[in-house]
């Protein structure tokens, strides 16, 4: 039986006093694309920092790519990559320079040539030399998403990657997405867009109110829309 | 299949199609450490060689604090000796605030703080790389202060003994204020903090910098210096030690 | 809401008190010292007030250091009183010892270790209180309390030490003294009555005051607590 890429358990995360994930279950298998959707406040960002090891739980089971969180976080960040809707990338270096310092973090081998791998895939390589500060924030979100897959991590979380990006940039993006969904990674994505998320996901979890309170694949919906979908569960 | 599930992992069984096998790294923590450090350290001065906004704010903001002390003062000869390190030591001092907010500012600013911490190192590591950055930023603005100072008062202060004060001086200074800076530049106050939080806790190592310059430069007996450089070296392992411990506390969530 | 323990009631009746008592020790029992006068009986209350300082500044130091390790809230609430009671003793201190410097000799200040490292305390907490005024999420606010309080801690002493390579004209009363300095006296029996008397006073003051402060503190955690469910 295949292991769970991500596992919670019972995930409970309370800021000073004000409860904001609630007993949270949630399990990816290798090689989903959840959609993670809900209202503003849901806790989207919030579940999505923990599983990023940036945040940590207060009480309950993480469980990404076979390591613990909190106690095993170094080994989780290793296998993890993660976009978010800031590009963290450094303005006055250039994109290589970015891919360089992103790439001894992490320790990847034969780092010239995966860094030219990355520019190809991103369409960056004729602007490998220009800094990033001169980027459009889509060339910066493009450029985001080669340093998340540089380390080559078995498991992507996206934080609404679509924000501030115009028609072209979203569509960009979308191909990117598709390519590296395509490469076999386990991918979490939250999103506001909820036709991006039917068009990109195989999977879509609703959190409303610090827990997921509907789940639905795909294949499930069928041919209705994921828009009734997820208004009727959060009418209930 | 299985999942090797030891810490210090080794290759990572390649579970998917596609990809050949890229960058898994099988280095041990200590040298991934080291490298971490080294590229956190290359990536601020490739960053300010280029742009230089940080390394010319310090130095025409030390040329400018220098100048007023000039004419605030109005010293002559014999009384400029006297006061030459505790001019240099507030020169630095303040111009080191500014080194400091701004090499942190920029990591809270676009982000970059939460990418330094997805990274798979050690929380430390960002805090020595952090902080040898800002240690040769300052060390560069006091290599030219030096000369020019030096030039415009006709004092001689080319000493070695000066150089390893400096030295051992600005590792103390930037050790806590790598820390604090993390800090400040966290809170809604952010830069105007700084300054208010380090340096009555920076005073120690400013006070013996002061007195063993002034003792060198007066050509004093080494007997007369050797207590203030013990006092630096301890202030600079103490602080360097409870820095990195405390790191870890200021940056996670 | 609790009602205010019994032994706390009794804490603050007995600090006044003994306040009265070592008042009148201080001003009345104790004899007037032959160089210096009637400005000396300054000296009882100014070793207690920097006593009591001494003891929220450790106190301060070790509640940082145990709520880094065991992430308690309570532990948060101990460091701020502390820090807000030595504030304010050292305070006292200072401005006591600015009475009695006055007329000995003839300034309002001196830059000596004992004093300059008061003030330099004084700063530090001041700056203490300026972070956490800057920070809006109370287990950050904590967190960086605590790590700062024990930088300051642990810098503070370093600062003393470091100003008593100059020379000193603080009164050295009790341990070996630099032979120069200037206004020591030797205490007659009655002058030891009232010193010791308001350190024991002044201690029994500070307890009295960290457990209300701490108290206090709890109370006021609670009602936020209280506020943000009834707005959840």
């Amino acid at each position: 039986m295949e292991r769970a890429v991500i596992e919670v358990r019972n995930l409970v995360k309370r800021f000073s006093g004000k409860t904001v994930l609630r007993g949270l279950n949630f399990d990816v298998q290798p090689g989903e694309f959840v959609a993670l959707l809900g209202p503003n406040g849901a806790g989207k960002t919030t579940f999505l920092r923990i599983l990023a090891s940036l945040s940590q739980p207060t009480l309950g089971h993480v469980r990404v790519a076979g390591y613990s969180l909190p106690r095993e976080s170094a080994a989780v960040r290793m296998r993890l990559g993660v976009l978010s809707h800031m590009p963290l990338l450094y303005g006055d270096l250039t994109a290589q320079e970015n891919l360089l310092f992103f790439g001894r973090m992490y320790g990847v081998k034969e780092l010239a040539r995966r860094i030219d791998e990355v520019l190809v895939m991103t369409g960056l390589s004729a602007r490998r030399d220009d800094l990033v500060r001169t980027f459009s924030r889509g060339m910066q979100q493009r450029l985001a998403i080669g340093r998340a897959v540089l380390h080559d991590p078995e498991v992507m979380l996206f934080d609404e990657p679509y924000t501030g990006l115009d028609q072209d940039a979203s569509l960009m993006l979308d191909k990117l997405l598709q390519t590296v969904a395509a490469q076999g990674r386990t991918i979490v994505m939250t999103s506001h867009d909820l036709a991006r998320a039917e068009d990109l996901a195989t999977r879509f979890d609703i959190l409303s109110r610090g827990t997921i309170a509907a789940s639905t694949s795909r294949k499930q919906l069928g041919r209705s829309n994921l828009l009734a979908f997820y208004k009727k569960t959060l009418a209930a | 299949m299985d999942e090797i599930l030891s810490k210090e992992s080794s290759e990572h069984p390649a579970l998917r199609q596609g990809e050949a096998g890229t960058g898994r790294s099988t280095s041990l923590a200590a040298p991934r450490f080291l490298r971490a450090v080294g590229a956190i350290a290359w990536k601020d001065l490739s960053a300010e060689f280029r742009s230089r906004e940080l390394f010319s704010a310090m130095m025409v903001f030390s040329l400018l604090v220098i100048l007023i002390f000039n004419f605030a003062l109005e010293l002559d000869i014999s009384t400029r000796r006297t006061v030459t390190s505790g001019i240099l030591w507030v020169t630095f001092a303040f111009a080191g605030t500014l080194g400091l907010n701004r090499s942190l500012s920029m990591e809270k600013d676009q982000g970059c703080l939460d990418g330094l911490l997805l990274a798979p190192v050690d929380r430390a590591a960002i805090y020595f790389g952090k902080a040898a950055s800002n240690l040769v930023f300052m060390l560069i603005v006091e290599a030219i202060v030096l000369p020019v100072y030096s030039f415009l008062y006709g004092i001689n202060l080319f000493h070695p003994g000066l150089v390893v004060v400096i030295l051992l001086g600005s590792i103390g200074y930037t050790a806590v204020g790598t820390l604090l800076a993390t800090m400040s530049v966290q809170t809604r106050t952010r830069d105007v903090l700084l300054p208010i939080l380090l340096f009555p806790v920076v005073l120690p190592v400013l006070i013996a910098a002061v007195k063993a310059s002034s003792a060198i430069l007066a050509g004093d007996d080494p007997t007369s210096i050797m207590p203030w450089v013990n006092l630096m070296l301890v202030y600079d392992v103490i602080f360097i030690a409870a820095a990195f411990m405390g790191f870890d506390f200021i940056v996670q969530e | 809401m609790q009602a205010k323990p019994t032994a706390l009631k009794a804490l603050d009746i007995a600090s006044i008190v003994l306040l009265a008592i070592a008042g009148y020790l201080a001003l009345i029992y104790a004899p007037e010292e032959l160089v210096m006068g009637q400005v000396q009986r300054v000296f009882y209350f100014h070793v207690a007030t920097a006593w009591t300082g001494l003891l929220g500044f450790v106190a301060a130091g070790v509640a940082g250091v145990v709520y880094l390790v065991t992430a308690d809230e309570k532990w948060d609430t101990v460091e701020v009183a502390a820090v807000e009671i030595s504030l304010v003793f050292f305070f006292v201190t200072i401005v006591l010892g600015s009475i009695w410097a006055r007329p000995i000799w003839n300034t309002w200040w001196t830059w000596d270790p004992r004093l300059t490292t008061a003030a330099v305390t004084e700063l530090i907490y001041i700056a203490y209180f300026m972070l956490r005024a800057g920070i809006e999420d109370p287990t950050k606010r904590a967190r960086f309390g605590a790590v700062y309080a024990i930088i300051g801690a642990i810098s503070a002493p370093i600062t003393f030490l470091a100003i008593r390579f100059f020379r000193t004209i603080h009164p050295v009363v009790i341990g070996s003294g630099d032979p120069s300095a200037q206004g020591t006296f030797a205490m007659s029996p009655h002058m030891l009555v009232a010193f010791f008397f308001a350190l024991f006073t002044f201690t029994v003051i500070f307890i009295d005051l960290f457990w209300n402060r701490i108290r206090l503190g709890s109370l006021a955690g609670k009602v936020e607590e209280l506020k943000l469910s009834i707005l959840q």
